[in-house]
């Protein structure tokens, strides 16, 4: 299922998957948490970057369905101004959507930041889409516009103590990439040559 | 409104390429023909013997006859093919080309559906240049080719009627690539395919029709509900686009609708027997896909 | 040569100039431009502010409005020449002839482009733009052999441009009606080709199957590439033969090609993708960058590495290859 796909920076990178491990940890964890974090990185995205609004049209009030295919909960994001929702569930319900995006967490969030390209994903089929392909499409390139930081966005939270925590957000990130990386299960890329 | 018999778009053996138009001069009630290959100049020089017969046999039975210039020109041989053919035609060009029409500037000509004519402005450029007849794209739909028409003057609009709807051009010949072939050897496995070889899609639904280097509907348009709208447009002539069927019997069906003789509905039933291999479509006109279809009789008000 | 890049929001406008474009090629929101997509494009402030970030960097812009405009409803595509002009563009890229001929007569002064839509593929076709219109440069179809961009270039009638990277129409550009054939609405009418308000993407028995309107185009294996839900890129079935009739899901990659455009006298490279987001205008435009720069000092291209952003993670070097035809 893994291809290779480039990143921004200039080495190549494939789209990185979760060990089953993690999803086996994080199963049990209760949601409330997660929910509270999702919802304070979506208003402080919708504070600094209100042209995604204006990109995304009507399609605002669409729900988009976010699935990580290596975590054990979902997103439905409904980013309609002036105050956008978005809820997390254990598993993304069959109805009650209106576009679904599906994809590692990496994939998602390297979308979500502009280190992905959306089509080039799409093609290699580290993303898979659903339902109403107009609003998952104006909702990518509202996103890649606004340049979207997701780890300073949610390490924000910690006011004074924010900058240490975005570092700190973004060295965990990379031993955990690197430890990804080690154990193989980054896919093709670790597979070929 | 006058009845055009459209080039002939698929690869036919010449002697029945003489044949067709031979019957068509005697017997087809049709007022303008155009003649010549336009789809590859690899085929042009089957028909260069018997053009000139039947261009005589034609004009001889009071039909007014045009020769139409290839849609793509790219290799040099086309460009010399198109000069030439804008300086030494007895008749009339249809420029399918902005190359051939380059040729053609303040003298009178006609401009083929494959150049773009989407707007008034357009329209009237040309016409100021010498166009005299314009036939519309095929995928316009009925508003813009009755503002088109409203607009200019002194120039005879022309709407493509019946027949597979020419839908795309590339430099790259399918038929050759459907046979393992390329384009420069490419044994002229379109003459196969009279109508064009029709594409399905995977779930088996017949979708395209290939011709060569073109890319037709499989769905045969067919705008003979559409023709007291197209008169009240202003709209000079139909064109009939030629398949291999009985095309007198076409264009005796769309002059009998045409003058009232028949109605669409039972207009529409004769032409279904006459070219049964493909249903019909009007979807273009009517601003919605091309493929669809609104059967006579359905008015929306 | 000029490397023009491509630009469908005001980031990626800004990643293309930052990345080393001589000019960046972009659009208005609206459907006065071919890649008229929900989401992207420029509002004319934003198009105000493009042009003075790519102004102050020394960098041009080349405002796209190569549709044709609708009858009855031309205005919309004068106001976007109007405001084009108005704001400083560098170069108006135009396909409509009427269009043409509005700009040419009111702004004598603004440099014109032919856009690749409107097919201009022969020295004879050019001319007539050169003549009526006075343009400067054409952006060749890709349609067209290197030689036959040579000739083209050797008749020396105006700048040409030409396609080097991104998406590949197999059908000559601005003469295909497959979408609206389809969905009712094309490339010439409203900037679209296979608009996603008509595309589903359905998992069916671990296939992924993609329909255009009411039609099946593509049915994918797991894991197999994927393609933009194009008819021309589409699985189809004639005779015996099932599969991609007219190309394969591939992108034009004509990277090794440089020194032959040179030699033919191209004047400029054009990378495509409008659509496309900021990591793929930052590689690759950063890639042809470092191309050229190797091309000017004789050294060899270096590798692009761009495979994974491709259509199907393929690529072709398309009409260029004569035997591709």
């Amino acid at each position: 299922m893994r291809l290779e796909v480039i990143c921004m920076g200039s080495t190549r990178m494939a789209v990185a998957v979760l060990p089953p491990v993690v999803a086996a940890i994080l199963r049990p964890a209760p949601l409330a948490p997660l929910a509270l974090a999702a919802k304070h990185v979506l208003r402080a995205v919708v504070r600094h970057h209100p042209g995604i609004f204006e990109r995304l049209g009507t399609h605002a009030h669409k729900r988009f369905g976010l699935q990580p295919t290596d975590l054990p909960f979902a997103f439905v994001l409904r980013p309609a101004p002036p105050s956008p929702t978005v809820r997390v569930v254990r598993h993304l319900p069959e109805r009650g959507w209106d576009a679904r995006i599906i994809g590692s967490i990496a994939a998602l969030a390297g979308l979500a930041d502009g280190r992905f390209d959306g089509d080039a994903l799409f093609f290699s089929r580290d993303l898979v889409v659903e339902g109403d392909i107009e609003a998952v499409v104006a909702l990518r390139n509202a996103i890649d516009d606004a340049g979207l930081d997701l780890i300073h966005e949610a390490t924000a939270v910690f006011g004074p103590f924010a900058k240490p925590a975005e570092a700190a957000a973004r060295s965990a990130i990379g031993i955990a990439d690197k430890l990804v990386r080690a154990l193989s299960i980054s896919g093709r890329a670790a597979r070929w040559n | 409104m006058n009845l055009t018999l459209g080039p002939l778009l698929f690869n036919w053996e010449a002697a029945a390429w003489r044949d067709f138009y031979f019957r068509i001069a005697d017997e087809a009630p049709i007022d303008t023909v155009v003649l010549g290959e336009i789809v590859c100049s690899k085929r042009l020089p089957f028909f260069a013997e018997h053009l000139p017969v039947v261009l005589q046999r034609l004009a001889a039975a009071g039909k007014e006859v045009l020769l139409g210039s290839l849609v793509l020109v790219t290799l040099e041989r086309e460009q010399r093919h198109i000069a030439e053919l804008a300086a030494t035609s007895p008749v009339m060009v249809e420029a399918n080309d902005v190359s051939c029409l380059a040729h053609l500037i303040g003298r009178p000509h006609a401009i083929g559906p494959f150049i773009n004519v989407y707007n008034e402005s357009t329209a009237r450029f040309l016409a100021a240049r010498g166009a005299r007849r314009i036939c519309l794209p095929p995928e316009l739909p009925s508003a813009s080719i009755s503002a088109i028409a409203a607009a200019v003057d002194d120039v005879a609009f022309e709407v493509f009627a019946f027949g597979r709807i020419p839908l795309a051009i590339s430099a790259r010949c399918t038929h050759a690539r459907l046979h393992g072939l390329s384009k420069d050897n490419c044994r002229f496995v379109c003459e196969h395919d009279a109508d064009g070889l029709v594409l399905e899609t995977l779930d088996a639904e017949p979708f395209l029709a290939i011709n060569g280097v073109q890319t037709l509907s499989h769905r045969c348009a067919n705008l003979i509900d559409e023709l007291d709208d197209l008169d009240t447009m202003g709209i000079a002539a139909c064109r009939l686009s030629p398949q291999r069927c009985d095309m007198v019997a076409v264009s005796k069906i769309f002059r009998d609708a045409m003058d009232h003789r028949i109605d669409p509905i039972e207009a529409n039933a004769t032409l279904t027997q006459v070219f049964p291999i493909a249903p019909f479509s009007n979807g273009f006109f009517h601003g919605q896909p091309g493929a669809a279809y609104r059967e006579p009789g359905i008015r929306s008000g | 040569m000029e490397l023009i890049c491509p630009a469908g929001t005001p980031a990626a406008f800004r990643t293309a100039v930052d990345a080393g474009a001589d000019a960046v090629y972009c659009g208005f929101n609206d459907e006065t431009n071919a890649r008229n997509f929900p989401g992207l494009n420029f509002s004319r402030e934003e198009m105000r502010q493009a042009l003075a970030y790519a102004h102050a960097r020394g960098a041009r812009v080349l405002v796209a409005i190569n549709t044709f405009p609708r009858a009855s409803a031309e205005a919309a595509w004068r106001r976007a020449i109007d405001d084009a002009v108005g704001y400083g563009a560098d170069a108006l890229i135009l396909a409509d002839i009427g269009l043409m001929a509005y700009t040419a007569q009111k702004y004598p002064e603004q440099r014109l482009h032919v856009s690749v839509q409107a097919a201009a593929a022969s020295p004879a076709a050019i001319r007539f733009y050169v003549d009526a219109f006075a343009v400067r440069r054409v952006v060749l179809p890709r349609v067209l052999s290197v030689p036959e961009v040579a000739a083209i270039a050797r008749a020396g009638l105006c700048e040409t441009e030409v396609f080097i990277f991104g998406g590949l129409c197999v059908m000559e550009e601005g003469r295909c009606s497959l979408s609206s054939y389809c969905t009712g609405q094309s490339p010439n009418m409203n900037g679209v080709c296979s608009p996603a308000s008509h595309v589903t993407y359905q998992e069916q028995d671990e296939f992924l199957v993609s329909r255009l309107g009411d039609f099946t185009i593509n049915r994918f294996a797991k894991a197999e590439p994927a393609a933009y839900p194009t008819l021309c890129k589409g699985r189809f079935r004639a005779g015996t033969n099932t599969g991609y009739l007219f190309e394969d899901p591939v992108s034009l990659d004509a990277a090794a090609l440089l020194p032959a455009l040179r030699e033919a006298g191209v004047s400029a490279l054009k990378i495509e993708g409008r659509q496309r987001g900021r990591a793929y205008i930052d590689r690759v435009v950063r890639a042809f960058r470092r191309a050229l720069t190797a091309l000017d000092s004789g050294q060899a291209i270096p590798p692009g590495g761009l495979k994974a952003l491709t259509e199907g993670q393929a690529t072709t070097e398309g009409a260029y290859q004569k035997r591709w035809r």
